[in-house]
């Protein structure tokens, strides 16, 4: 038996160890039983995963898409895992989250999570880890559903870990409204498969055009855009995410924040324009229509229900219902302007929100809890946590040289392609309720001090601070050199909107 | 269940074929009706009649939690490392046919381990699950 050389073996293969590195790593987390040792795996397992995503854009980068036979069955029998700009770029932000927040993670999950149990919250974060890679790898429509309840399964352990007795009640809501999500995202599949033999994508693209207009096929669509809005919390099936995001420990809720909903909103790009296709899915149904009038309505009422939270961690959350708004709204723009400005405010979103929620769990390391009044003059007390703070919130707002300028900048060009004014007026408009809510937090951290018998309060560790940092550094970076971000999204939206068939 | 002791002799007597059987139908998954997951429940179902019938605590005894837990990941395990020996021996992940030199009996063993990895983890999850709320009824 001769064996092949090593580095050809990983270079073929990084789109499965994508996947199996952090799945092979969640069961030696909880063998380990052991928090140190299940950190160690942990923080190994998700920065390889981000170094093979890399790897991969730069492969995708040179030699266009990557198309992976598992177990060596030919696409369209097998399961394909089919690597394109759109899903290569998805995979970078999945994993690169997933490494810097298990960089972040041991101080706070000491302080929240009992020690026994820190194995298995390592161990469900891999799997949560792998179920988002999963989905964003596959090009197999019956395997994203796998890898959908991979991921939240996971996710409902993670956030029923949360300190209170009241996260086991969100988690069992996210659990109800979650499992209603997939439940019809499989029906649609199973429709689909019914009409067409076939579950991978690009086959399933080819073979629909003759029964595109039958009715369970359009049937297959409306449960699967029902099901899937859903998983994102678009507005108003979002009920879900305020408790789950609040009650949850914060490591999970940065995690979840940035990695749950972009992935849905990654499969529901996925499966309208390589899929479905453009011309039937916005075309021939009024479905941009409305998800237009939803992600608007949605971005005005979570912006207003932000402004009116006591619970700082609960007002980030109705925020993320709100900027899943800016995403769908791009998306339905149908054009390459409005598809660039929803794939990069799924990445920009998920790098400031991800900062947001990581300061939020810093402020609760020190205070123990979240509301509004824990951040009296904490802008002087943890300058570092408060001013990455401001940074992220900032960029929520779209202030210049921020990346969430940048997304803006695209939807509202989008916008005005179209020569849709009112919409330009209104994403402008939703701008300054998020200039409210957050302007809400800075002032009280800035301009109050804090109460006369109030303990003292030492800034976070430096373990936390770094992954802190590095993520509101990344929010500045991007928004000044947006080259390889918006140039991505670009290149992705120019394919998905030409077929999405490369 | 001291006084029932009809349930108490049919379940010992019954016990090692219901275990039995749980290994024919994993064993004979390849070539009829079965495999992994079916055999993981039947198994599991074994362990749960002897928890039902002999008390909590001396299924614990039998069958500690640590034992059990690691049962179930290194189910997880063997399949997703006989995934990776594929990758290693120059296939794809889960490309059974690199494991043997002939395809025919490399697909069979690739299959019959991860079968039983799925068996593995099955039974330990189903007898996990039983546990959990007998012993917290207990409490």
């Amino acid at each position: 038996m001769n064996y092949p050389d090593t580095a050809l073996v990983a270079d073929t293969q990084l789109p499965a160890l994508q996947v199996v590195i952090p799945l092979l790593s969640a069961p030696l987390c909880a063998l380990a039983r052991n928090r140190r040792a299940a950190y160690a795996i942990t923080l190994l397992a998700s920065w390889s995963a981000l170094v093979i995503a890399v790897l991969l854009l730069l492969r995708v980068h040179a030699h266009g898409t990557i198309s992976y036979a598992l177990g060596g069955w030919a696409p369209p029998w097998g399961i394909e895992y089919r690597i394109d700009y759109l899903n290569a770029f998805v995979l970078v932000l999945l994993s690169s989250i997933g490494a810097i927040v298990a960089a972040y993670a041991p101080a706070s999950v000491d302080s929240e999570i009992p020690r026994d149990r820190q194995p298995l919250f390592y161990c469900a974060y891999m799997l949560c880890l792998t179920g988002v890679l999963g989905i964003a790898a596959t090009g197999d429509a019956f395997n994203v559903f796998v890898f959908l309840e991979v991921a939240a399964l996971s996710s409902y352990i993670l956030i029923s870990l949360g300190k209170s007795r009241k996260a086991l009640n969100a988690a069992y809501q996210y659990l109800v409204m979650g499992t209603i999500g997939s439940t019809f995202i499989l029906i649609g599949i199973g429709f689909l498969y019914m009409m067409t033999g076939t579950l991978n994508m690009v086959d399933l693209a080819e073979r629909l055009a003759p029964v595109r207009t039958t009715r369970p096929v359009l049937t297959a669509f409306a449960f699967f855009t029902v099901g899937v809005s859903i998983k994102m919390a678009l507005f108003p099936l979002h009920l879900w995410l305020p408790n789950a995001y609040t009650r949850a420990p914060s490591v999970v809720t940065a995690f979840i924040a940035s990695t749950g909903t972009k992935v849905a909103v990654y499969i529901m790009i996925r499966f309208i324009f390589t899929v479905y296709g453009v011309q039937f899915a916005f075309a021939s149904t009024p479905v941009a229509a409305a998800l237009i009038s939803l992600s608007l309505l949605g971005i005005f009422f979570a912006s207003t229900a932000a402004i009116f939270q006591r619970n700082v961690k609960r007002m980030l959350a109705y925020s993320s219902i709100a900027q899943i708004g800016y995403m769908v709204l791009g998306i339905s723009f149908v054009s390459v302007n409005g598809l660039t400005g929803g794939i990069v405010h799924l990445f920009n979103h998920a790098l400031m929100k991800g900062a947001l929620f990581l300061a939020v769990g810093c402020v609760m390391l020190r205070m123990k809890r979240t509301k509004l009044e824990e951040f009296r003059g904490l802008g002087y007390r943890m300058p570092v946590t408060m001013f990455a703070f401001t940074i992220a919130g900032l960029s929520m707002i779209g202030v210049p040289m921020t990346v969430g300028f940048v997304s803006k900048w695209y939807l509202i060009l989008a916008a005005l392609e179209k020569g849709w004014w009112p919409v330009a007026a209104l994403i402008l408009l939703s701008s300054l309720l998020a200039v409210v809510y957050i302007w809400r937090v800075i002032e009280v951290a800035y301009f109050q001090k804090p109460p006369e018998d109030a303990p003292p309060v030492t800034e976070a560790p430096l373990s936390m601070l770094i992954p802190l940092c590095v993520l509101t550094a990344a929010t500045i970076y991007f928004g000044i050199f947006t080259g390889a971000t918006a140039g991505i999204a670009h290149r992705a939206a120019e394919m998905l909107m030409a077929g999405g068939v490369h | 269940m001291r006084e029932h002791s009809i349930v108490r002799v049919v379940s010992k007597i019954l016990l090692p074929y219901i275990l039995l059987f749980a290994l024919y139908v994993q064993l004979h998954g390849d070539y009829g009706p079965g495999g992994g997951f079916q055999a993981g429940v039947i198994f599991g179902a074994g362990c749960i009649l002897y928890a039902l019938v002999f008390g909590v605590n001396k299924a614990r005894r039998v069958a500690p939690s640590s034992v059990v837990s690691s049962i179930m990941a290194i189910g997880l395990m063997l399949y997703a490392g006989v995934g990776v020996v594929c990758l290693f021996k120059g296939g794809n992940f889960l490309d059974y046919n690199v494991l043997r030199h002939d395809p025919h009996h490399a697909q069979e063993l690739g299959v019959a381990l991860i079968e039983l990895g799925v068996g593995m983890t099955v039974a330990a999850v189903m007898f996990t699950i039983f546990m959990t709320y007998a012993e917290r009824a207990k409490k």
